[in-house]
């Protein structure tokens, strides 16, 4: 079967809702196994910073969050735009499931940066470059969800959304490249930097297991939501007679 | 254990950050489970009222 075939298959309803199904397991354990191992040795088992001392245990949940919440609006906006141009109503509903992810994710790299920032650089909130991109983020979160409300038409809210999920998307790189295009209050990249990850293994591996696990916990949570939104919008459409298990 | 609650002075920074990271993993959960029973839910209701009907809406 070609690539195309398979693809046109896969966003046929039935279809992605009998896959996605299949798949949520394979995501949410190693995603589950993946977060606790980062955390408790991010928590216990690596070494306190030689500057920051304790308090640099924060990035644990801080720089994965952040992570994340850029990870959920390029997938929304992609969705969007996909959904946009070749009609495919599975798009869409994936740019509208990831959106709430999204948000919640972009506020706790907010609430945990501002926890981090209050002991390091004395303030919990400054109006700098990085902060204010995402903060940005977070806003374009809830604009898209509550322009999404606004209508009743579903197919007219998945392309006025979609508009505004892909007029964001130039802040995406403007969060990535705020710490080196302002002098911000920021440290810069700390794993994908030039000459390698500024951590030792110990530090590291924690924190790399939980980029992971915030990412597989996003493509189970995705499958889920993306699985109510085709019952919802598939209501009337024969497939749903023999509903595939649960 | 004290010395590992007490995290060198930062403790009111550092368990808070953990609070609010479990609190948002745990919503986020929760709230794609819940969202899908409703649907499932949703749907096996149709279902079983469209079947006793006898109703046929086809395909959009």
């Amino acid at each position: 079967m070609g690539t195309w075939t398979w693809f046109h298959k896969l966003a046929s309803p039935p279809h992605f809702y009998r896959i996605a199904g299949r798949l949520i397991p394979w995501f949410a354990v190693p995603a589950a196994l993946l977060i606790a191992g980062g955390l408790y040795g991010g928590l216990v088992r690596a070494p306190p910073d030689y500057q920051q001392g304790e308090a640099f245990r924060i990035i644990y949940v801080h720089a994965p969050s952040a992570w994340l919440s850029l990870v959920c609006y390029t997938t929304m906006a992609v969705a969007a735009a996909v959904g946009l141009i070749w009609r495919i109503k599975l798009a869409h509903a994936l740019a509208a499931a990831t959106a709430p992810i999204g948000a919640s994710f972009a506020l706790l790299c907010l609430a945990t940066g501002s926890l981090w920032g209050r002991p390091m650089w004395g303030t919990w909130w400054e109006w700098d470059a990085r902060l204010t991109s995402q903060l940005i983020l977070f806003f374009l979160y809830l604009g898209y969800m509550a322009l999404r409300s606004a209508y009743d038409d579903l197919g007219r809210a998945d392309r006025a959304s979609a508009v505004l999920a892909i007029v964001g998307i130039v802040n995406v790189p403007i969060i990535h490249f705020s710490v080196d295009w302002w002098n911000s209050l920021h440290q810069g990249s700390t794993v994908i930097r030039k000459g390698g990850p500024a951590m030792p293994p110990s530090m590291l591996v924690p924190l790399l297991m939980c980029f992971a696990g915030f990412t597989l916990l996003y493509a189970a949570l995705a499958c889920i939501r993306v699985r109510a939104e085709v019952l919802e919008r598939e209501r009337n459409a024969t497939w749903l007679r023999e509903l595939p298990p649960a | 254990m004290e010395e590992f609650l007490h995290m060198g002075g930062y403790a009111r920074y550092v368990w808070p950050s953990y609070g609010l990271a479990l609190l948002v993993l745990g919503w986020n959960i929760w709230s794609a489970l819940r969202l899908g029973r409703a649907a499932r839910a949703g749907a096996e209701r149709r279902l079983a009222a469209g079947a006793t009907e006898g109703r046929d809406h086809g395909d959009r």
